[in-house]
C-alpha cells in the first residue's frame, strides 16, 4: 500500500510537468500580451516592460524560469494585481473554492445516496420514476443555465436568498452550492440506484435473507457497501469536475475563488497566476484521485495494491 | 409412517410473470420430507428444482414470482401463511440453505466471522464472544484448518471448496431441522465435490438434520439420498427410494436420465444416449404430457391428455399414462 502511494505520488511529477508546459505553450501561442490594450504603448515603455518581466530573453530561458517557479512552489508576482504574489492570491482564493466544493459534494452525496437507495428499494415505483426523472434533468441542465434560473426565482422574484457575493460561510452559499452540486447529485443518485439494484439481486443478499436476517440488517450491513462502491469510484473524477464546475459557478455568483481568479487571469493574460492555478489544481486532482483509490481499498477488501 | 413428516409440500404452484407471459416454474408439486431423511430432487435446468427450494424458504423474488397455490407445511405450520417476522425466525434457524455458487454466495465485503456470528447472535441470542467461539467450533467441524486464525479472513481468501465448507458450517450453526442444499457441489472440482458430499452426510448423521439435496447430477444423489424425486417442467415425474429408482425406473423420463449417464463399462466409442429435444417452454401450456414431444414411449393419448401421477407402491409414484406397465415390465 505504501509503495503504491509513493509510486502514484511520483507519477504526479511528470503529469504536472506536461499540464503546466501545455498551458504555458498555449498562453504563448495566443496573440497579444498582458500589457497590450486598446491604446498603443510607446516603444520605449514596451521595451522597458519586456526587460522588466524577462520577455526579451530567449523562450527556453523563460520556460525554464517558469518551470523553476513551479518546482519551487513559488509562482512569482501577478502581472495584473500589481505587487501581489500569486501564492497569496491562491491562499486567499483556496478556502472559498474548497468550501464551495466540499459543501457541494457533501450535499450531492447525502441527497444522491438517499434518493438512489430509496429508488432502488422501491424499483419502478412513483418515487423511483420521480427521482430518476429529476436526476435526468439534473444531468441535462448545464450549471450556467441552472444558476441564473435559481437566482431569478429565489433571489430576484421571491427575495428569499441573496443573488450573489461572498460573505463567508452562510446563507449566501445556498444558491451556488445547489447550482454546483445538482449534476453530482444526479450522477450519485443514478450510480447509487444501479449499484444497489445490482447488489440486491446478488447471491450474497439472497444468502443474507436465507439466514433470516431482518431486512434492515440485510440492507445496512450486507448491501450498502457493495452497492455504493460505484459512488466511491465516481468521487475521484467528480472532484476534478467540481473544480471545472466551480469556474462557472463562482463567476455567476461572484465568489472570489480559484475559478473566478482563473477566468480573470486568462482575460488579463496574467501568466504567473494562470500557471499557479493550473499547477495547483492539477496537483489537487491527482492527489484526490489517489485518495479515492486508497479509500477504495478500505471499502473493498479484495482490492490490494 | 405414523409420524407426521417434517416438511410436506402440497400442490405447490409458483409462477413468474414475464412481460406478457406467465412462466409456470413449479406447477402442482407435492412431496414430503421425513425427519432425518435425505431427499434428492433431480431434474434438468429449468425443471423447477431451485424455485421449489426458494418457495419453501419464502425467498421467491416478488415480483416477478408469486406463489399461486398450495401449502408448505413445516412441522405442522403452513409457512405460506406465516408473516414476514415469523418466517424470518424459521429461516436460518429451523430451515437453512446452502446455495450453488460458494464464490458469490458469501458477502465479499464482510469477514467470515461477521457473517457467521450474525446468525447465532440473531437466532440463538449468543453474546459476541459466545458466537465467535461457536463459529470457530463450527468451522472446525467442517474441516477448516486453523479455524481460529482464519475466521477473520474475507471470503476471497478461501478456495471454492473451503468457501462451501464455510457456507455449510454457517447453515448448520443453529442446528436446523431441515437443510436445503441447492446444487451444493456443482461449482466445485470433482475431488472437492466428493469431500463436500461426504461432509454433508457425516454432519447429517451427527445432527439428525433432514436434508433436501437439489441437483442435476444423478451421481450426487445416488450416494446420499434415501429417496429421489424426479422433476420435469415444474412437476413431479417420479418419486422412489433411491435404490429402486436406479434399479427399476417407472417413468420414461427417468429412464432417459439414467441412460444419459456415461457408463465406464460401455464399449469405447459407443455413442452416449441423450434425450432428444429440449425441455418445454414453461410459459406455454400443453394439452398432454409435457415430456411427450421427447418421449420414445409417447402415443396419441400422451399428446391429448395430461398423465396422472400414478401411485405404484406405498413409496413410489410415477407421472405417466403407462406407469404401471413400465413398473411391472422393466
Amino acid at each position: 500500500m505504501l509503495r503504491f502511494i509513493l509510486r502514484r505520488l511520483f507519477v504526479t511529477v511528470p503529469m504536472v510537468l506536461v499540464v503546466v508546459s501545455l498551458t504555458w505553450g498555449l498562453i504563448r501561442l495566443a496573440p497579444g500580451n498582458f500589457y497590450t490594450g486598446e491604446k498603443p504603448i510607446p516603444p520605449a515603455i514596451e521595451q522597458n516592460l519586456r526587460q522588466r518581466y524577462g520577455l526579451d530573453r530567449p523562450w527556453y530561458v523563460q520556460y525554464g524560469r517558469m518551470l523553476g517557479s513551479v518546482a519551487a512552489g513559488d509562482f512569482g508576482i501577478s502581472l495584473h494585481y500589481i505587487g501581489q504574489p500569486v501564492n497569496g492570491i491562491l491562499a486567499s482564493a483556496l478556502p472559498v473554492s474548497a468550501l464551495l466544493g466540499a459543501l457541494s459534494y457533501l450535499l450531492a452525496l447525502v441527497v444522491g445516496v438517499a434518493a438512489g437507495v430509496l429508488a432502488a428499494l422501491r424499483q419502478n415505483s412513483r418515487l423511483d420514476y420521480a427521482s430518476m426523472t429529476a436526476a435526468m434533468v439534473g444531468i441535462s441542465l448545464p450549471n450556467f443555465v441552472l444558476g441564473p434560473v435559481l437566482v431569478l426565482v429565489f433571489a430576484l422574484s421571491w427575495y428569499w436568498l441573496p443573488p450573489a457575493r461572498w460573505n463567508g460561510f452562510g446563507i449566501n452559499l445556498i444558491l451556488p452550492v445547489v447550482t454546483l452540486s445538482a449534476v453530482y447529485m444526479a450522477y450519485v443518485a443514478r450510480l447509487a440506484r444501479s449499484g444497489m439494484l445490482e447488489v440486491l439481486r446478488s447471491n450474497y443478499i439472497r444468502t443474507a435473507r436465507a439466514k433470516g436476517l431482518p431486512e434492515r440488517t440485510v440492507l445496512l450491513r450486507h448491501a450498502v457497501r457493495g452497492g455504493l462502491l460505484p459512488v466511491v469510484s465516481f468521487s475521484g473524477p467528480a472532484l476534478a469536475f467540481l473544480i471545472t464546475g466551480a469556474v462557472v459557478v463562482e463567476r455567476i455568483f461572484a465568489l472570489p475563488g480559484l475559478g473566478n481568479y482563473f477566468i480573470n487571469a486568462n482575460l488579463n493574460r496574467d501568466e504567473p497566476l494562470i500557471i499557479g492555478i493550473v499547477a495547483f489544481t492539477s496537483i489537487a486532482v491527482l492527489v484526490f484521485n489517489l485518495l479515492v483509490d486508497v479509500a477504495y481499498a478500505f471499502v473493498d477488501p479484495r482490492v490490494r495494491y | 409412517m405414523a409420524e407426521a413428516p417434517l416438511l410436506s409440500v402440497e400442490d405447490l404452484a409458483t409462477w413468474f410473470d414475464e412481460d406478457e407471459r406467465v412462466v409456470r416454474a413449479v406447477d402442482g408439486l407435492s412431496f414430503e420430507v421425513r425427519r432425518g431423511e435425505t431427499v434428492g430432487i433431480v431434474g434438468e435446468s429449468g425443471s423447477g428444482k431451485s424455485v421449489t427450494s426458494l418457495s419453501v424458504m419464502g425467498l421467491v423474488p416478488r415480483p416477478p414470482g408469486r406463489i399461486v397455490a398450495g401449502r408448505v407445511v413445516f412441522d405442522g405450520q403452513d409457512l405460506l401463511q406465516l408473516g414476514d417476522d415469523a418466517m424470518r425466525r424459521i429461516r436460518g434457524r429451523r430451515i437453512a440453505m446452502v446455495f450453488q455458487d460458494p464464490m458469490t454466495a458469501l458477502n465479499p465485503f464482510l469477514r467470515i466471522s461477521t457473517q457467521m456470528t450474525e446468525v447465532t447472535r440473531l437466532h440463538l441470542g449468543h453474546s459476541r464472544a459466545d458466537a465467535r467461539a461457536h463459529a470457530i467450533r463450527m468451522l472446525e467441524t467442517v474441516g477448516i484448518p486453523d479455524a481460529e486464525g482464519r475466521i477473520d479472513d474475507y471470503p476471497h481468501q478461501f478456495s471454492g471448496g473451503m468457501r462451501q465448507r464455510v457456507m455449510i458450517s454457517m447453515a448448520l450453526s443453529c442446528r436446523p431441522e431441515l437443510l436445503i442444499a441447492d446444487e451444493p457441489t456443482t461449482a466445485l472440482d470433482v475431488t472437492i465435490q466428493a469431500q463436500i458430499l461426504e461432509l454433508v452426510s457425516q454432519l447429517k448423521a451427527d445432527t439428525g438434520t433432514s436434508v433436501v439435496l437439489i441437483t442435476h447430477d444423478l451421481g450426487v444423489v445416488a450416494g446420499m439420498a434415501d429417496r429421489i424425486l424426479v422433476m420435469y417442467a415444474g412437476r413431479l415425474f417420479e418419486s422412489a427410494p433411491t435404490r429402486e429408482l436406479f434399479a427399476r425406473p417407472a417413468n420414461p423420463y427417468t429412464r432417459g436420465l439414467l441412460l444419459s449417464v456415461p457408463n465406464p463399462l460401455q464399449a469405447k466409442g459407443a455413442e452416449l444416449y441423450q434425450i432428444p429435444g429440449l425441455p418445454p417452454d414453461l410459459a406455454e401450456t400443453t394439452a398432454g404430457c409435457a415430456f411427450a414431444p421427447r418421449c420414445e414411449r409417447a402415443e396419441a393419448v400422451c399428446r391429448s391428455t395430461p398423465p396422472p401421477l400414478v401411485r405404484l407402491t406405498a413409496e413410489r409414484e410415477s407421472r405417466c399414462h403407462f406407469a404401471s406397465e413400465l413398473f411391472q415390465a422393466p
